[in-house]
């Protein structure tokens, strides 16, 4: 199921404003890699340039080439729709549809994509379920709403929504950050589960977060506010936390700015 | 009645030398007591019309001499009066249904364009003459209803015959279409600024965060407006039908300009014929003879509108209430 992710000269603009300025690098398949930066440093737009939800934002646009295994997400035929059915995505705050129950919520993607029988969705929905760490705490209240779960719940049952389809690549925008310790321990353990099965990209604030949950570490800056953001260095993520090649990432990682 | 708030408007001069209680600031009671005041007032008026009406209305009941729900006549100059409210009763709920069943959808479908499909420069323009169309006053409505609508609805009236003549409902027999349906269409256009401005306003307040959840699992711009707008404005544009329908029931000019009005109830909606309860008392206030109760019985025919329209909106209450657990503001 998984691919790698080659991208090439990518700039994203909001408007006139360039966010990110000439990105390239890699993502391996099978495997975490987590982005780290200062805020405003573009690493959530270029998290949202690898599906194509950059260019949702009014003003959003895009230059440059991200290869899915052999296939140009940004191609002239490429249906947008199409790419981000195979490009999961999880947000910062816990986003079930509030109308939905729990069931729904995880059968919404596969009723996109015009699966109804019942039998092969509640298949579905338990195996993703449980492939999120929550079917032991809702398999009671399936048909209870989504917005009534606590917000760690919230988020799993998030993930249980992105890996129902079965995306090649299941992007991460810190996914941890509206929730408490433990919560986010139970992410970050299903998280390094997924990686057996799925690409996974984290964008994280938490530096101790990127050093347990990721292989490779991906380090964005920005010369000053109102500049684009630019990739400093990417390195098995060992490297980057021990010794990084660039002076500004142990500046950031050891906390001397930003 | 506005008179009741001044005395709490001015502080007491000793406010400063009260010292066994915090002190309030003057600015904090010359507001809660302009606020309470005018809460009060607004009571005191509605216990106002809700009396006046009753008692005029006890008043021409007491002398009619029909059953004022079931008759067919409005015969309120005649010794004695005979009345009842049945054709009016009909002819209003009917005219606004045909409103509502005709600008609903469309109104829904004016404010997903302009808050989620329309390019920016154009959604700005156009939600300005949604709201141009609101400032027409009514008689101006009537007179376009009269004198352009009309005359063009007859074809259209004589296709619906052809076709759809056979269930009775829409049987045309020809003539100027001065019919609760031609009520209903205009009733329609009148309500559609205020229907879909609403709406608009409660889709454009849809939470990115949910609409950004169907797009990333590959909804296209439909699924996304089903999956995460339609259900969080549900309650909204549940309100905002009903404010729509509360115009609906009250339209007095327009509905009078172009309604032939008769005491009897037509099955054919497409026919002349029929009345509103609003539309008969701007058309027979002046001939009501001031000897009898004809001004009375039309106050009564009033309060029975005043009850609809409360049913109406407690209905509308209702359904929202109802649907809580699942509204979007839980989110």
């Amino acid at each position: 199921m998984a691919k790698r992710i080659d991208i090439s000269g990518l700039s994203a603009y909001y408007g006139s404003h360039r966010a990110i300025d000439d990105i390239s690098m890699s993502v391996e398949p099978r495997s975490v890699t987590a982005f780290i930066g200062p805020s405003g440093c573009g690493k959530s737009t270029f998290l949202r340039t690898l599906n194509r939800m950059h260019e949702v934002t009014p003003g959003g646009r895009v230059e440059g080439k991200v290869m899915l295994d052999n296939e140009d997400l940004y191609g002239s035929d490429v249906d947008p729709v199409s790419v981000r059915r195979t490009i999961g995505m999880v947000f910062q705050r816990p986003n079930p549809f509030p109308t939905m129950s729990v069931y729904e919520n995880v059968a919404a993607g596969l009723k996109l994509n015009g699966t109804y029988k019942k039998a092969e969705l509640d298949d579905v929905v338990e195996k993703s379920l449980r492939g999120a760490n929550l079917w032991n705490e809702v398999k009671d209240r399936m048909n209870k709403p989504g917005s009534g779960l606590s917000g760690g719940q919230q988020q799993r049952l998030c993930i249980a929504r992105a890996i129902a389809v079965e995306p090649q690549v299941l992007l991460m925008d810190e996914p941890c950050s509206a929730l408490d310790p433990i919560s986010t321990l139970a992410i970050e353990d299903l998280v390094g589960q997924l990686k057996s099965d799925y690409t996974i990209v984290i964008v994280t604030h938490n530096m101790q977060q990127a050093a347990r949950v990721s292989d490779r570490t991906a380090f964005f800056n920005l010369a000053a506010v109102g500049q684009p953001g630019k990739l400093v260095e990417v390195d098995e993520t060992e490297r980057i936390f021990s010794n990084p090649s660039v002076q500004a990432t142990e500046d950031y990682i050891s906390g001397r700015f930003g | 009645m506005t008179l009741d708030s001044p005395p709490a408007t001015a502080p007491p001069p000793d406010a400063d030398t009260d010292g066994g209680k915090a002190r309030t600031r003057p600015g904090d009671r010359i507001f809660s007591g302009l606020a309470r005041g005018s809460g009060i007032t607004l009571l005191v008026i509605m216990a106002a019309i809700a009396v006046f009406l009753t008692w005029q209305a006890s008043i021409a009941l007491a002398e009619n001499q029909g059953n004022f729900l079931t008759t067919f006549e409005w015969n309120v100059n005649a010794d004695p009066p005979v009345f009842g409210i049945a054709v009016l009763a009909f002819g209003t709920i009917v005219s606004s249904i045909i409103a509502m069943v005709l600008a609903v959808p469309v109104s829904i479908g004016i404010a997903l364009y302009i808050s989620h499909y329309a390019p920016r420069k154009l959604a700005a323009p156009l939600a300005y003459v949604v709201d141009l169309l609101a400032a027409v006053p009514s008689i101006v409505y009537g007179l376009w209803g009269a004198l352009f609508l009309v005359p063009h609805l007859t074809g259209l009236y004589l296709w619906m015959d052809d076709y759809l003549g056979w269930t009775g409902v829409f049987a045309y027999e020809g003539g100027a279409a001065r019919s609760l349906f031609t009520a209903g269409i205009l009733l329609a256009i009148m309500i559609l600024p205020v229907v879909s401005n609403v709406s608009r306003e409660v889709f454009r307040q849809a939470p990115k965060m949910h609409e950004e959840a169907a797009l990333a699992l590959g909804a296209t711009r439909w699924e996304v407006i089903r999956m995460s707008v339609l259900p969080f404005g549900r309650s909204g544009v549940i309100s905002a039908s009903m404010l729509g329908l509360g115009r609906a029931l009250g339209e007095t000019m327009a509905v009078a300009t172009v309604l032939s009005p008769s005491f009897l109830i037509d099955p054919s909606l497409l026919d002349p014929g029929g009345g509103t309860f609003a539309q008969n008392i701007a058309a027979s206030f002046k001939e009501v003879s001031p000897a009898g109760v004809g001004r009375e019985a039309l106050i009564a025919s009033g309060l029975v509108l005043f009850v609809i329209t409360l049913l109406v909106n407690g209905l509308a209450r209702l359904i929202i209430a109802r649907r809580k657990d699942y509204s979007g503001a839980n989110a």
